[in-house]
């Protein structure tokens, strides 16, 4: 009669995507630690067909996750990286953009995904990264004892929820596929069960899909797996894979949320490596320039050896503060010195208050902090009326208006008004009052050549129509001083500030 | 090269990639955004990699995620980002994964400022995140010197498998120096450790998980062993004008150099200043400090901070010297004049005055 017994296949054969036996546990190395009845067996058995039909072990990279299945790097004989709870999408996009041709599958849990881990998988799924992610939802905490999951059911008593889960209180059931099918990038969302053998075919199918689109290159995957967890639902396995496939479905409906597998173009972006020997290029080390070119060094003027400038430009945000200080700066390492640039910044870029702090020295500048100026440059009456008091005396201010407040006057220091705004209207535009500023300031201390001037703003103008604007300003700036030496009746005339 | 005029936060990324940086994960913050800008705009151009991550958390597990793949890899943020990154710095640690952080220190503690501070030294140089184990700390005070070490710390990443935290407060990060950047270095292969999808690392794994009490303690104790040869092999500093110094100032980054300039406005007025500045946190230059205890009289101790750095240096003088503390915070950098006045006050006045505590110890 043997030869009437059909040839038994066998179908529940070991999958050589797993460890012959598994070295990386301490012990019962015959064995993984699920329990009996639990569905991360039958999932990471389902998971290691879908590569080995694929021909993909060599490329995978299973991220594991905190929870259950923290421990799937002991059974899977593929590249493994453990990672932080609910951080899988997160390590997950960070090794397939940097390993392309791998193949990462991010395993996690509920707790893991769709509570801790929200945040990651949400913007993971958003970007369309081109991974796996295999969802097993159970509806507990099981590693950690039985604590309400965020997808625990209605009325599912926890040991967090120990009346059953109350949506006044708790909330309700975290729809994880529903959720993510409301974005634009994923590629294939599918939610499967564990709760019959024609549920696990299913689910094998629908986990070699995850994986087939990523081995295309195709975008964001992800399989939800209802899954049984027997022992903290205290059940036997055939009563809890009843409740998987008769009350877990009934808040979680089975299929397919997306599948954009057929019309999904691939996601590789090309990457061109340039050459080592092009960085400097492309990064614009060496010295910025603007127009004409003008990163060619002209031969520096040879520095007053005992220059120390330190230079407060203060004024409204919108007046140029920053940048009058930066062509200083500029202007100053053009003509050989050391020099520093220290803004104050954030929220005040935008509105308000805006200043920063110059230095320009013939030795190595110990600190940037101007605590004690001798030259403010200050464009508006706050300004003023902040930095004066910490001028050095004898110090050089120039101020942004016709006339220079009385009580201010006799400060000590030389106060003196240029309307550089008002000037700068009438060469066309009030934002290079700064220049004109710049001009006033050179005429009146002669602190950096011409020459170094030219070359910071051939460095720091990028179009010419502003280029040939800025510099009538700063020769309108230095008109400016020189009336008012000129006809020394103004109320306040520079004093030749004794710098260095 | 030849020095050009730039901001630290932009440097700072040209200085990573030319030290073979390859992907940065980043989330906005300031006083550091100008580094993810950056980021944005190069690494695509040197076929890197740039994300914009939903937040620090996720960030700092992309670096997690991009170390675990054999690349160099950064991140940067400021105080309230950088706490949140403090689950990663410990995984990372533990999982033995080389990465670079770049902190740019603002005001806290909460939401705080965006002025420059300091108050990060002790959740950065002492840990933040859970368990045994430490982050290599660099704090440069100077662009040139925010570009030097941040290429310094990919290479100690790589030799201590270990986190490596760039550590300055904000104004180094804004303001603009000349800079001489070196040459481009070669990107490094992928180590041998690392998971990057073929066959022949098919087999490696990146875990910091060990649940058996005597391997856990194994592998503490490994990671001990190399913090203890980081002690022996890596402390930088800096000393200026020690050699017969009375007064030895001590404060690292933008504060070194107010207290440069402290020592040399001293000396002019007969005080025997001098300066320690450490340039490496931790591991930190205890035995530097503890050789000028032998010649020095007083320690003075500045920073940006209610006092974090000045434990360290207290613990590396071992009581035998008195140790000083002058702080400003909030986004205050301390001036010469005012530390000049604290070191005249306090120590030349002789005004040590005793602690007073009053009987309803108010």
């Amino acid at each position: 009669m043997a030869s009437d017994t059909p040839a038994m296949a066998v179908v529940h054969g070991r999958s050589p995507i797993f460890y012959r036996r598994f070295d990386r546990k301490d012990d019962d190395q015959h064995q993984t630690h699920y329990c009996p009845g639990c569905g991360h067996g039958i999932v990471t058995k389902l998971l290691a067909e879908a590569i080995d039909t694929l021909g993909i072990q060599d490329r995978t990279i299973l991220v594991s996750p905190v929870g259950c299945s923290v421990f799937g790097y002991e059974y899977l004989d593929v590249g493994n990286i453990q990672v932080a709870h609910g951080r899988g999408p997160a390590v997950a996009t960070a090794v397939k953009r940097s390993r392309p041709d791998s193949i990462v599958v991010s395993y996690q849990g509920d707790g893991d995904l769709a509570a801790i881990g929200t945040a990651e998988i949400v913007h993971a799924a958003n970007r369309g990264e081109t991974v796996s992610v295999i969802f097993v939802n159970n509806a507990i905490y099981g590693m950690t004892g039985g604590q309400m999951a965020p997808t625990t059911l209605l009325g599912e008593k926890t040991t967090t929820t120990p009346r059953g889960r109350d949506p006044a209180v708790h909330g309700y059931p975290l729809k994880v596929c529903e959720l993510l099918a409301t974005l634009e990038a994923p590629v294939f969302l599918e939610r499967v069960a564990l709760g019959s053998n024609k549920q696990i075919m299913a689910t094998g199918r629908a986990l070699r899909r995850a994986l087939e689109n990523q081995v295309h290159g195709l975008g964001f995957s992800l399989v939800e797996v209802l899954s049984p967890c027997p022992t903290i639902w205290g059940l036997d396995p055939a009563e809890a894979q009843t409740f998987v496939r008769e009350t877990m479905t009934r808040t979680f409906p089975l299929g397919n949320f997306r599948d954009r597998s057929a019309s999904a173009v691939p996601q590789r972006l090309a990457v061109t490596v340039p050459d080592l020997g092009e960085l400097p290029r492309i990064l614009g080390l060496g010295p910025a320039s603007g127009v004409d070119g003008a990163s060619d060094t002209v031969a520096p003027a040879s520095p007053v050896p005992t220059a120390d400038h330190r230079i407060v430009v203060a004024g409204f945000g919108g007046q140029g503060v920053l940048l009058l200080g930066e062509f200083l700066a500029e202007a100053g390492l053009s003509a050989g010195y050391h020099v520093s640039w220290l803004p104050s910044y954030g929220p005040q870029m935008r509105s308000g208050t805006s200043n920063c702090h110059v230095r320009i020295s013939a030795v190595p500048i110990d600190s940037p902090v101007v605590s004690r100026p001798n030259v403010l440059i200050a464009l508006n009456e706050p300004a003023l009326r902040k930095f004066l008091p910490s001028m050095e005396p004898g110090g050089l201010v120039l101020y942004n208006a016709d006339s220079v407040p009385v009580d201010c006057a006799g400060s000590g220091a030389g106060i003196t008004p240029i309307a550089s705004t008002a000037i700068a209207d009438r060469l066309g535009s009030a934002k290079v009052g700064n220049v004109v500023m710049l001009g006033a300031l050179l005429e009146a201390t002669g602190m950096l050549p011409d020459s170094a001037l030219e070359r910071a703003l051939h460095r720091l103008v990028t179009r010419e129509r502003w280029y040939e604007l800025d510099r009538a300003a700063l020769q309108a700036g230095r008109a400016a001083v020189r009336r008012m030496t000129a006809a020394p009746a103004e109320p306040s005339l520079a004093q030749d500030p004794a710098m260095g | 090269m030849e020095p050009q005029l730039i901001k630290g936060n932009e440097a700072v990324v040209k200085a990573a990639l030319l030290a073979g940086c390859r992907a940065y994960y980043g989330y906005p913050i300031t006083p550091a955004s100008e580094i993810v800008e950056m980021a944005a705009l190069y690494l695509p151009e040197v076929g890197g990699v740039f994300v914009q991550a939903e937040s620090e958390v996720a960030a700092i597990n992309m670096l997690y995620g991009g170390a675990s793949a054999g690349v160099r890899a950064m991140t940067a943020s400021s105080g309230p980002g950088i706490s949140l990154m403090q689950e990663g710095f410990s995984y990372l640690a533990g999982a033995e994964l080389p990465c670079v952080i770049v902190d740019m220190m603002r005001g806290g503690p909460g939401l705080g400022g965006i002025g420059p501070e300091q108050g990060d030294y002790f959740q950065i140089v002492k840990g933040g995140g859970h368990g045994c184990y430490r982050n290599l700390v660099l704090a440069p005070a100077s662009v040139q010197e925010l570009v030097d070490l941040t290429m310094l710390a990919f290479e100690l990443a790589d030799r201590y498998r270990n986190p490596v935290v760039v550590l300055a407060d904000g104004s180094v990060g804004q303001m603009m120096e000349p800079v001489s950047f070196p040459e481009p270095r070669p990107v490094p292969a992928a180590p041998a450790w690392a998971v990057t999808g073929t066959a022949a690392t098919r087999q490696n794994l990146v875990s910091s998980i060990h649940l058996e009490p005597d391997v856990l303690e194994g592998h503490i104790r490994a990671l001990e062993a190399k913090y203890r040869e980081a002690e022996r092999s890596e402390p930088r500093w800096e000393t200026w004008r020690v050699e017969d110094a009375d007064i030895v100032l001590v404060g690292y980054g933008i504060v070194g150099r107010v207290l440069r300039a402290v020592v040399e406005t001293a000396r002019r007025r007969g005080i025997r200043a001098g300066l320690l500045r450490p340039i490496t946190l931790y591991p930190f230059p205890t035995r530097a400090i503890r050789a000028l205890a032998d010649s020095v009289r007083d320690f003075v101790v500045v920073e940006m901070s209610t006092g974090q750095l000045v434990e360290d240096v207290r613990l590396a003088v071992e009581g035998s010297r008195p140790v000083e503390t002058y702080g400003r915070v909030g986004g205050n950098i301390p001036t010469v004049e005012e530390v000049l006045q604290f070191v005249e006050r306090t120590i030349l006045v002789g005004a040590r005055v005793p602690l007073e505590v009053s009987p309803n110890g108010q």
